[in-house]
């Protein structure tokens, strides 16, 4: 498993006192807070509406059983017992009060996590496919090459102050789970004549501007991977619009120049930045290919699985919507829904987090992940071990069956929390969520993502929802706007509007009407939402969601 | 052209522990929404807004937030402001693990 160098230790142990230092120096009057601002957000702490939240980096979504125990411990001593998973694969605590981050951020160090980089105009995170070294349809683990950026990007001194954020995606299978396509550049491992190398995308993104990354590289071979990278933010750094904030992301580059000049522009960088780079990186990479090599699972036999789905209907609901294929035929890549019904979506309490990394330890070689969908994964639990897995599950209350239906909904804080907020998020899921179970046809529907944001900065995906939902304020009352047809898959798409917003009390009725006439107008019920959507066009499905309103236009 | 003014209170966060506070009539900053002082006049709640400004030890971003004066004190015009008065409109998460 991968363990930071001591240089990284070392690192992050001085970044903490650094902070500490400066929240000090805040304390008493010696900064301003303008000064300070950019400080903390450096280090990944804002200003909510209630409260600070801190982001704490998960990078590239993998975390070990010792790490989430000690995010529970943080959630108990200094926040409120719960933290929030993020579609950042991040997590978030919601109450710090400013006094005790610095006690926080070194029990982070203890474990090896820190808050860097988690905010400001700075290379973030990079992430990954959630099922990364464990999914069956696996061409390559993403992992070592996101450790890679996230060695070269930590304080790279020539993109300390770069136009805007920059957000990098890998995915290393055949389906794309991590939305590569919406990222400033998105990468996708590809295998050519034996050799690993990446498709690369430049200028997605979400927010007021939703783009769709485009192919500017179909083949960049494994070794090229950190120049060519740095010839591309290179070249945004020069040309990003620095004049206005909106248009400052890479996407608005990469649509005003056209691909190819942009191309032109990367590749012109290219070959004096490929020959700076010695090969340390490539030695640094065979390091991380080790460590990051699949752990040693011992053969086991699933038999008693199989025996067990046939006498336990539970069991087999869970599994039939929670275990994904593993690439060893006796494992199984198990998804913990952090999305019971009428809660709020990605809120893990310290309880949970701690039977996590009990399970995890017990069954699961001590390692987790955060999907960007809000969920936690387990991604190596032999098909023996799910009956009792799935028990302690659901002791937790941890075993909600609904992973990929209408409930398993992502949501970003909304104006419950969040200071940019112009409606809520939260509250809305949650009602989603059960209205759907009471009325029994959860099931029924079947395959449906509902994404929800606050606010036009998209943090909730919605611009990629079968079903997107935007929370706006119209006049000082919150109003929703409807998408249909996102898809963040490898067939990404941007929803389109489908008309007029609803008052917050209109959007569950409306939603009802739409998923009603879906179950009335698909072809089978094996037809999903998307494909009836796609085959059939929008117009069905609007006439659906407005049909009170045009009821009441009609009198 | 200046923004219209709208009535308000006082509001900002508190520099140690992040909380919604606002001022009161005797520029004390306090927790409830309706011990605030109500601002109807722009010259005053300009004067009272650099005297917040004045404080940067102990609050963070203040600024007029839009009110109403009820039975009661001031009230929120906005439901941004009701949310910041009140807290989150949702229950927070507590331990759910059966039997602990
Ligand atoms: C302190 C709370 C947050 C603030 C202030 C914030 C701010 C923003 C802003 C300003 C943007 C627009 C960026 C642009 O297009 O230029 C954005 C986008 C985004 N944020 Fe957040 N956000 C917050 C919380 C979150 C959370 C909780 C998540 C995950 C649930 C998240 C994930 C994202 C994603 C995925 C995008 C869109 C992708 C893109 O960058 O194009 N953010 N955020
Ligand atoms: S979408 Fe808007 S409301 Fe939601 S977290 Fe992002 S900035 Fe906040």
């Amino acid at each position: 498993m991968f363990q930071p160098s001591d240089f990284d230790r070392a690192a992050v142990r001085a970044r903490a006192e650094q902070f500490r230092h400066q929240v000090a120096r805040r304390l008493d009057g010696s900064l301003t807070e303008d000064e300070f601002k950019p400080l903390r957000l450096m280090n990944g702490l804002y200003l909510q509406l209630h409260a600070y939240m801190l982001r704490v980096a998960i990078p590239y979504g993998t975390i070990e059983a010792r790490q989430m125990r000690q995010l529970a411990k943080i959630a108990d001593a200094w926040d409120r017992g719960y933290g929030h998973f993020t579609t950042r694969q991040n997590i978030q605590f919601n109450w710090p009060k400013l006094i005790d981050v610095p006690d926080m951020i070194d029990a982070l160090a203890d474990v090896g996590m820190h808050a860097i980089q988690t905010s400001g105009n700075a290379i973030r995170n990079t992430t990954t496919d959630a099922f990364a070294g464990a999914a069956a349809d696996e061409i390559a683990d993403p992992r070592p090459y996101a450790e890679l950026i996230r060695q070269w990007s930590t304080d790279h001194p020539e993109f300390q102050f770069l136009p805007r954020k920059f957000k990098i995606a890998i995915n290393g299978a055949e389906a794309d789970r991590a939305a590569i396509r919406a990222h400033d550049v998105g990468l996708q491992l590809v295998e050519r004549d034996g050799e690993i190398g990446f498709q690369v995308f430049v200028g997605g993104g979400l927010g007021r501007t939703p783009m769709i990354g485009k192919e500017i590289r179909s083949f960049l071979p494994a070794v090229d991977l950190l120049p060519y990278l740095e010839s591309i933010v290179a070249a945004w750094n020069l040309a990003g619009r620095r004049d206005n904030k909106y248009k400052a992301r890479i996407k608005i580059t990469v649509h005003e120049l056209g691909i190819d000049t942009f191309s032109e522009m990367v590749e012109a960088e290219f070959p004096a930045r490929r020959a700076a780079f010695k090969g340390a990186d490539q030695a640094i990479l065979a390091d991380l290919k080790a460590q990051f090599a699949p752990p040693a699972l011992p053969a086991r036999e699933s038999e008693s699985f199989d025996t067990a789905l046939n006498v336990d209907a539970l069991l087999r609901d869970w599994a039939a919507r929670s275990v994904s294929p593993h690439h060893n035929p006796d494992y199984g890549v198990v998804t913990v829904s952090l999305k019971d019904h009428g809660a709020p979506p990605g809120d893990a309490t310290s309880d949970q987090m701690r039977l996590l990394a009990d399970l995890a330890e017990r069954y699961g070689q001590s390692e987790l992940r955060i999907s960007h969908e809000q969920n936690v994964i387990l991604p190596h639990i032999a098909k023996a071990d799910l009956p009792a897995l799935f028990e302690a599950l659901r002791k937790g209350g941890l075993a909600t069956a609904n992973i990929g239906l209408t409930s398993d909904i992502i949501a970003c804080p909304g104006m419950d929390y969040c200071a940019l907020a112009t409606a809520r998020s939260i509250p809305l899921a949650q009602q989603i969520s059960t209205h759907f179970r009471d009325l029994g046809l959860e099931q029924e529907i079947g395959a449906l993502k509902i994404k929800i944001s606050g606010c036009i900065n998209a943090c909730g995906h919605h611009h990629l929802g079968h079903i997107g939902i935007l929370g706006l304020d119209r006049a000082g009352v919150e109003n929703y706007q409807i998408t249909l047809g996102g898809d963040a898959t490898e067939t990404m798409a941007l929803g389109e509007r489908a008309g007029p917003g609803f008052a917050y009390t209109e959007v569950i009725p409306a939603l009802e009407r739409l998923l009603r006439a879906y179950l009335e107008l698909r072809e089978s019920a094996t037809e999903s939402f998307l494909d009836a959507l796609r085959r059939l066009g929008p117009d069905p499905f609007k006439e659906a969601l407005y049909a009170e309103a045009q009821r009441h236009a009609a009198q | 052209m200046s923004k219209k003014f709208i009535p308000g209170v006082i509001s900002a966060n508190d520099l140690r522990e992040g909380h919604v506070v606002y001022m009161n009539d005797a520029g004390q900053w306090v927790l409830r929404l309706k011990d605030a002082a109500f601002l109807d006049d722009p010259v005053i709640a300009d004067m009272w807004l650099d005297l917040a400004n004045a404080q940067p030890e102990k609050v963070v971003g203040a600024y007029l937030a839009p009110a109403t004066l009820g039975p009661d004190g001031p009230e929120p015009a906005h439901f941004r402001e009701a949310f910041r008065a009140s807290g989150p409109s949702i229950e927070l998460p507590h331990n759910t693990l059966a039997g602990s």
